[in-house]
């Protein structure tokens, strides 16, 4: 798809969905909604153990608060394209292998637990934020480590492709802390170095990190450090770049099931109530930066934009 | 020693480790090896050709694949074949290739180049009597190809091609570095789920032991019986 | 869908705070070709000595050499690093295990002798296939000059096994190199690793990959050269190629 074409395109796609809205016919479709109403399949990338975004449960089968908001989009595609059928395939992927399998077309949505920020938008676009989090480390109680500069010298695991390692690797150059960084695949991975004492500390986004300490067999035995590598950031579901048309669809669709009573519905079942697998409830209430992202929904990545009044 | 450890995590998985992972790898391998012998034979029969440009293309395909670690080539065709579809099929898009067909791809090409090298050096190992009596009978080179040499290549060449076939499923457990779920991958899930990694880890290592065990010793009652008859 | 090139991606600095990207993929070579020669020298001296043992008249010796070669070979290399590096500290004692898990550089060694004992059983085989195309008339005039097994072996047979297995040892340690590749998955950041890092970080996934292919292309072409000069430097003139 050549960007020359494209803007004449979009040009003609808005004219046209603005005027025939009644109708609801598009004109002419392009990049993703065009490849859905070809092939008649969506494909979702889906996390192996970001609880509770997208993880698998004792099925195998894909669940999470990620999964459920990518449902809504699917829903308002198949209205939109005025579909019968519309079938979902999930397709597993991982911190390293999102982006580019996002770019060669393998999936068409990416519902997991990725963060927003400026250096991925050059390559994919995002949708609504759906939740802030910030880069924190989890320790065994028995370390005693509450800051950052505790680590110096230390064995610290963290998973491949994420902010999480991108931040770690820069706060070690440049606090000269000498961390031994230790990259794992997935983030289920990084935290069981953690708990087998191959790692003293697991450098990821603190929402996961108290899951897998809630889920571990022993969650009193870990602590999540106070200090953070980094704000709170948006995580955001994400699409291709370069395809508003897409974009549009799934922005309006998580604007609408975040401004409802769905939206802090499905909040609730997935951080207030018991979740499977082990039935545990993460009890994390909604923050007052979350609650203004969904008063008013963005896909800013910006981590300051999101500041509470 | 082993007090902390709990087997029956072993059985509880038994059905996803066999159903889907082993499922997984047997299929690639076979499917791979019916791929690599293939395209290996087609390689090997462009290197022994008369043309320099078909025999030196063949031998820097050849070559570079012997070259490369096979996780490196893993990664290059899993985001490579999409636009490789999207380029060959002339789509708008890059195709949209899934995890098994992409390592089918990948380990279909790698094996081939030394599947190739196999079937080179039992295509020469035949005597030239041989084809030049498939001349004096008339026959064309396809023909000769197709009824009197690869056929005795391939029975000579069988047991170095099967033993082949058992490096390749030891092989398919790379596809791990990309979490497609293999056999070791489905075990190493199921490991990393429930936090027992000793015990899957050294199932896992037995069942592929016991499977490649097996394998090689019928290889070697299979070279024992078909003796080099001359 | 359209894949971004951006070639001047290596001379960028890499968020390591260590250089560009292309001292990222070199650091990774240099860690690839230290963890190829521990192994090679591991696999080496292994490999001879069990290779040795299959060869011998005894038959204990010669059912250890099998058992060691059938063990090591029957199990993929993946399998192998995991079970050294995840499955043996949790099988001993405590102090031990935890020892071994914080190891400052844990996966290197483990590499080192993983990749090493697994090549150890392939050199050990090809000892034994140099040794049995030794015509057997060598044996049997060393024991008729008096020598010794030890004797035999270390003056009559082995030299000349070796010049002989020279070229498969340069493809097997080949191998070693590709295999060191399989340690990205107990976190050895080595060529490919590196690969795969600057790929996550940058983005650029046809640009990191390409480097590095061309890196093990050269280092390929350069053990071979080197090989064929050793291979000419210790040829005995007149004998089993040489000149």
């Amino acid at each position: 798809m050549k960007c020359p074409r494209m803007s004449g395109r979009v040009f003609c796609l808005v004219l046209a969905a603005v005027l025939c809205t009644a109708q609801g016919e598009a004109e002419e479709l392009s990049g993703t909604l065009r490849k859905i109403k070809d092939t008649g399949i969506i494909n979702i990338g889906y996390r192996d153990s970001s609880i509770p975004f997208s993880y698998l449960d004792d099925n195998q089968k894909p669940i999470g608060f990620a999964i459920d908001i990518c449902l809504a989009i699917v829903e308002a595609v198949k209205k939109q394209l005025k579909l019968d059928k519309l079938t979902v395939e999930f397709n597993p992927v991982t911190s390293s292998t999102r982006i580019p399998l996002l770019a060669n077309g393998t999936i068409d949505l990416e519902c997991g637990s990725t963060t927003n920020n400026p250096d991925r938008l050059k390559q994919v676009a995002f949708t609504n934020t759906h939740f802030l989090t910030a880069t924190r480390f989890i320790s065994k109680k028995s370390s005693k480590l509450n800051s950052i500069d505790d680590l110096k010298g230390k064995s610290v695991a963290s998973t491949s492709g994420t902010t999480n390692i991108r931040q770690l690797t820069e706060a070690n150059a440049a606090r000269n802390l000498g961390i031994n960084i230790i990259p794992a695949k997935e983030h289920a991975e990084s935290f069981l170095m953690v708990e087998t004492d191959r790692a003293v500390a697991a450098v990821l986004d603190d929402i996961l990190l108290a899951s897998f300490a809630a889920g571990s067999k022993e969650p009193e035995a870990f602590v999540i450090s106070t200090d953070a590598f980094s704000k709170p950031e948006p995580y955001g579901i994400m699409l291709r770049k370069d395809d508003p048309a897409f974009k549009k669809v799934a922005d309006d669709a998580t604007a609408a099931l975040y401004q409802g009573a769905e939206g802090q519905k499905l909040y609730d079942k997935w951080f207030m109530q018991k979740i499977p697998p082990k039935n545990l409830n993460l009890n994390v209430p909604i923050g007052a930066e979350l609650k203004k992202a969904f008063a008013k929904p963005t896909d800013s990545p910006d981590p300051d934009s999101y500041k509470a009044m | 020693m082993f007090a902390n450890f709990d087997f029956d995590v072993i059985r509880r998985s038994l059905g996803y480790l066999f159903l889907d992972g082993m499922t997984f790898t047997l299929t690639l391998t076979g499917l791979a090896t019916f791929g690599g012998i293939m395209f290996g034979t087609l390689i090997a029969m462009l290197r022994l050709s008369g043309s320099w440009l078909l025999s030196r293309f063949a031998g820097l395909y050849v070559d570079l694949m012997r070259s490369l670690p096979l996780v490196l080539v893993i990664f290059w065709f899993y985001f490579l074949v999409p636009y490789i579809g999207q380029w060959l099929t002339g789509a708008t898009r890059p195709v949209r290739v899934g995890a098994f067909a992409s390592s089918l791809i990948t380990f279909t090409l790698f094996e081939a180049a030394y599947f190739s090298e196999i079937m080179r050096a039992g295509i020469q190992s035949i005597s030239k009597g041989q084809p030049a009596a498939a001349q004096a009978l008339g026959l064309t080179y396809a023909q000769t190809m197709r009824y009197v040499v690869l056929p005795q290549a391939f029975r000579n060449m069988l047991p170095v091609l099967l033993t082949q076939t058992i490096v390749l499923f030891q092989d398919t457990s790379l596809v791990y570095v990309l979490s497609i779920p293999d056999f070791l991958g489905a075990a190493s899930k199921v490991a990393q789920r429930d936090g027992r990694l000793v015990e899957m880890y050294l199932f896992a290592a037995l069942v592929y032991f016991v499977i490649s065990c097996v394998a090689s010793f019928g290889v070697r009652r299979l070279q024992a019986r078909i003796a080099y008859v001359h | 869908m359209n894949y971004h090139w951006n070639w001047h991606v290596f001379w960028e600095p890499s968020p390591n705070g260590t250089g560009t990207y292309l001292d990222m993929l070199l650091s990774g070579l240099v860690l690839t070709i230290e963890t190829s020669l521990c192994a090679w020298i591991i696999a080496l001296v292994l490999g001879a000595v069990v290779g040795v043992l299959r060869t011998l008249p005894s038959r204990a010796a010669s059912w250890f050499g099998f058992a060691y070669v059938e063990f090591f070979r029957n199990m993929p290399l993946l399998v192998q690093l995991f079970l050294w590096f995840f499955v043996l500290p949790e099988l001993l004692p405590r102090s031990w295990g935890l020892w071994l898990k914080q190891l400052t550089n844990a996966p290197f060694y483990t590499a080192a002798i993983g990749i090493g004992l697994f090549m150890s059983a392939r050199v050990a085989e090809q000892t034994r296939s140099g040794i049995n195309a030794l015509p057997r008339g060598q044996r049997a005039a060393a024991t008729a000059l008096g020598l010794t097994t030890p004797q035999t072996y270390r003056y009559v047979l082995l030299p000349m096994a070796f010049r002989i297995i020279l070229p498969p040892l340069t493809s097997e340690f080949l191998s070693t190199i590709k295999n060191t590749s399989v340690a990205i998955t107990i976190g050895l950041i080595e060529l490919t690793a590196e690969a795969r890092a600057m790929q996550e970080f940058s983005f650029q996934v046809f640009e990191a990959f390409t480097a590095a292919t061309i890196l093990y292309l050269l280092v390929n072409i350069v053990v071979v050269i080197v090989m064929r000069f050793v291979e000419r430097g210790v040829a005995v003139p007149g004998y089993i190629g040489g000149k």
